[in-house]
């Protein structure tokens, strides 16, 4: 069994670190779905989907909800949140780079005017 | 203690339209010396995978061959004997002004293209990524769920050993 210290990033961390539960919420970003189906479309039994469904509910990725006998799941918060994560990490990332990057550039321009005097 | 950033410099990332990315960030030198930071490989690598970037994650080898027809290669490892291999090939080569490059390693690979514009001795340089198509970028995007995975993957490798 998982432990679940603090919750939110333990848990997303724990629920998106299963390739099945990735597609998952791939395959719930394009539209919701039913257990049954998610269950056909990664050829797995409805208790192993089951499974990796309550997983993601508890981490907030995906909610379902049960309408007669069909349980139906969707995107959570934080799946759609993905987005907005998503280029959050990548202006991060290039802003780590071009920090960097900056940094390199003021050594050549140093380089170059030293040069440039001598 | 909060610091006040200066937004003037910084990197802005935004999503243009259905298949596009777009990076922009503004550098105190002419495009000469920026683009030179760009295309030899000793300097590029220095800055491409910086020590800031959580994960351990470095550039173990870097090979680029920047001229029009050309071809690069990076791998990035942590530490560990895996590494993770970028790949492509440059479609077109301006000195001073552009790189384009495609992204093999995976399917449905972006197109990048990196310009560098002159601003009288500063250079605005915007990074451009071009999924083929809608699906291919809302696929990267997906990305807490298809993107971010060998990240997650890593760090959570990462904190599971350090939990040991």
């Amino acid at each position: 069994m998982v432990q679940f210290t603090s919750p939110p990033l333990d848990l997303s961390f724990a629920a998106l670190s299963d390739a099945t539960r990735r597609g998952i919420i791939d395959q719930l970003g394009r539209a919701d779905a039913s257990i049954t189906s998610l269950a056909d479309k990664f050829q797995m039994t409805l208790t192993g989907m089951k499974k990796h469904v309550q997983v993601l509910e508890r981490a907030g990725l995906v909610v379902t909800q049960k309408v007669g006998r069909v349980r139906t799941c969707r995107l959570g918060k934080r799946g759609l949140a993905a987005e907005a994560e998503w280029i959050e990490a990548h202006r991060k990332l290039f802003e780590a780079r071009f920090d960097a990057l900056d940094e390199i550039i003021s050594e050549m321009k140093q380089e170059a005017g030293d040069e440039a005097a001598n | 203690m909060k610091q006040q950033i200066d937004t003037h410099n910084r990197t802005a990332v935004e999503r243009k339209g259905d298949r596009e990315l777009v990076i922009t960030r503004t550098f105190d030198a002419p495009p000469g010396i920026v683009f030179r930071a760009w295309s030899q490989a000793e300097l590029f690598r220095r800055w491409w995978a910086p020590k800031s970037v959580p994960g351990g994650v470095s550039l173990v080898s870097c090979e680029m061959d920047v001229r029009t027809g050309g071809t690069y290669r990076l791998e990035f490892g942590a530490g560990g004997p895996d590494t993770m291999a970028f790949y492509g090939k440059y479609l077109e080569v301006v000195p001073n002004e552009r790189i384009v490059w495609t992204n093999d390693e995976g399917e449905e690979g972006a197109i990048t293209t990196v310009t560098f514009e002159d601003l009288g001795g500063k250079t605005l340089l915007s990074f451009h990524e071009i999924y083929p198509s809608r699906e291919a970028l809302e696929e990267a995007l997906q990305g807490g769920a298809a993107a971010l995975p060998e990240q997650l993957d890593q760090l959570g490798e990462f904190l599971s050993g350090e939990g040991k």
